[in-house]
């Protein structure tokens, strides 16, 4: 993979506290469809109960893993020129987006992103099709890279 | 009609034109409910009608437009008042559409394709006929950054033309019956008429049922033919002029610096023909409220159909450095894309990506690295299994995305680090 590339950038990866935020979730969500499960097989039996509530657990194992790959595929670098963003597992993605072609840069956090202090900077092309997303940047480096992304952009701006 | 600031109306029968069919419809209730006395329910329509001819009277006086220095300024509306500016540099491309009402009174719309991260239209529907070339023309010299040749721009004197590709009817015609649009309708109207031989009782519930499906299909067919009747290109000083049409008359100009990619299709049929289409993309955003039909294409046809020969001629003038060779995929593409394996094929030059795909048909995109927005690299579950990987150039068009699908790990990587160079390169340079 790009390996004269990889080796010679420095990657950045989300904060850790990301791949807690995701495991909470993955473990409410199993908890509760488990205790769901649970109840619902319970009219069946003592075992139906105890089985269907295993067999969520499980399928809950199986998400924590993918969570965590998920969030250890994920990495960003700046370059000189452009930002790379690297992300996924199944269809792993590597994105080269050069900042003179950024038209606008949005930083969000959604409820629990926030009460994590985590942010989601965004940089948008004229390109639907453009995907330089980085998730779970803690506040103050979603900043840092928000300013440095604008200051880039504008510095190399090259249009449409 | 100017006032002393420069501010000039539209024509007065814009909102008649712009009612289309509405106004038809209206005219054709109407009609005879005057002619043929009175009852309440003449009334109602006659008052109908006069609210519908103030309104639109209302909007021709609150709308007016003027060029101020670079800008292109409109204002309208009157409960939400807009005063719109459209700079003159980002015009990507300057339309003039005549829909069939519009040529019964003489008028026509000059619509302007805005770049930028909004991709607005400006639109000024409808000028005098006489009005919209020149202003089309000194609209461009101000695109083209020369706020000095207003003036210079003396009626009278034709530019030079010079007559790249005209389709002929009954080309157009025959390549319409045997494309895939056209194959679809001609299926949909065995099934009827074996519906109707075979069992004529079941003809309405056949007609009925599949109504929507039919319609689509035949207005698609209709829709194409119209467009691409008669169309021409046309060389001129500001680029290639497009004009053609059979009901609305369009004349499109598109600058060659503002292509964002060319596309070459050539459905199955058409292959044994030695036929293609030619189409180019613009930047430009979704179709915008209230346009026209003719603005609902996704792409810009500059040859609807013609052979191989004629479409390299067009090319040349698109875009002159395009890669003349492409290299086949590894063999092993063909267990992960059976069909696509014969069509897929990728080539470059310094300043120039082409990708060949396509399952039946074969479609070849062509996207100047200029114009590259930004590259990825992707790679499936099963491109993994296969050692294989794909490199998208994406662009600010709309549907046409260079794709160089299915390569080897190592040349993909390879790929993306070049193209990642040279589109930086071709940045500067542009």
């Amino acid at each position: 993979m790009l390996r004269r590339v990889e080796s010679s950038v420095n990657w950045l990866h989300p904060s850790a506290r990301l791949l807690a935020l995701r495991r909470l979730q993955v473990a409410v969500v199993t908890l509760a469809a488990a205790a769901a499960a649970g109840v619902a097989g319970s009219t069946a039996g003592l075992a139906a109960a105890l089985g269907s509530a295993a067999a969520v657990l499980v399928l809950g194992v199986v998400a924590e893993r993918f969570v965590r790959r998920r969030f250890s595929a994920w990495s960003y670098a700046e370059r000189e020129d452009d930002l790379l963003v690297r992300r996924g597992v199944l269809f792993s993605r590597l994105s080269v987006v050069p900042y003179g072609r950024m038209q606008f840069i949005d930083v969000t956090a959604g409820p629990f992103e926030r009460s994590f202090g985590l942010a989601t900077v965004r940089m948008h092309t004229a390109a639907a099709a453009s995907d330089a997303r980085i998730p779970g940047l803690q506040r103050d480096e979603a900043a840092r890279l928000r300013d440095r992304l604008a200051e880039l952009g504008e510095a190399q701006a090259a249009g449409i | 009609m100017s006032d002393a600031d420069g501010w000039r109306r539209l024509h007065p029968l814009s909102p008649v034109v712009r009612g289309g069919k509405a106004t038809i419809a209206l005219a054709i209730i109407l009609v005879p409910a005057v002619l043929g006395g009175r009852s309440e329910n003449t009334l109602i329509d006659v008052a109908i009608a006069a609210v519908l001819v103030v309104l639109g009277f209302v909007s021709w006086v609150v709308t007016r437009w003027r060029v101020d220095g670079d800008d292109l300024q409109i204002e309208m509306g009157v409960l939400r008042r807009q005063s719109l500016r459209f700079p003159l540099a980002q015009v990507q491309a300057i339309d003039i559409v005549r829909p069939g009402l519009g040529r019964l009174f003489g008028v026509a719309e000059l619509r302007l394709r805005m770049g930028g991260a909004s991709g607005k239209t400006a639109r000024l529907a409808y000028l005098h006929e006489r009005e919209v070339e020149p202003l089309r023309d000194r609209l461009l010299a101000l695109a083209k950054g020369g706020a000095q040749t207003t003036d210079a721009a003396a009626p009278g004197a034709a530019p030079e033309q010079h007559v790249l590709a005209a389709v002929p009817t009954g080309r157009l015609v025959a390549s319409i019956l045997v494309s895939d649009v056209g194959i679809a309708a001609e299926v949909v109207l065995v099934a009827l008429i074996v519906v109707v031989v075979v069992a004529p009782s079941a003809v309405a519930g056949a007609a009925s049922g599949g109504a929507v499906w039919i319609f689509s299909v035949f207005q698609l067919v209709w829709r194409r033919f119209n467009q691409e009747y008669r169309l021409s290109v046309v060389e001129v000083p500001d680029g290639l002029l497009l004009r053609g049409g059979l009901v609305a008359l369009t004349a499109e100009t598109i600058r060659p610096g503002r292509v964002q990619a060319v596309r070459m299709v050539e459905p199955m049929v058409w292959r044994l023909l030695g036929w293609c289409r030619l189409e180019v993309d613009l930047a430009g955003r979704q179709r915008s409220e209230g346009e026209g039909q003719a603005q609902r294409r996704p792409l810009r046809t500059v040859l609807p159909v013609g052979s191989r020969a004629l479409a390299e001629e067009l090319l040349d003038h698109v875009l002159p450095d395009r890669p003349r060779e492409q290299s086949p995929p590894p063999r092993r593409v063909r267990w992960k894309s059976p069909l696509r394996y014969r069509m897929l094929a990728w080539g470059r030059t310094d300043t120039c990506v082409t990708t060949t795909s396509g399952r039946l048909r074969r479609a070849t995109n062509w996207v100047p690295l200029e114009k590259a927005q930004s590259l990825r690299r992707v790679q499936g579950p099963v491109q993994r299994r296969l050692r294989l990987a794909s490199v998208h150039v994406d662009t600010a068009g709309r549907s046409v995305h260079a794709v160089i699908r299915d390569r080897d790990v190592e040349e993909a990587d390879a790929a993306l680090e070049e193209l990642t160079v040279l589109a930086r390169a071709a940045r500067r340079a542009g």
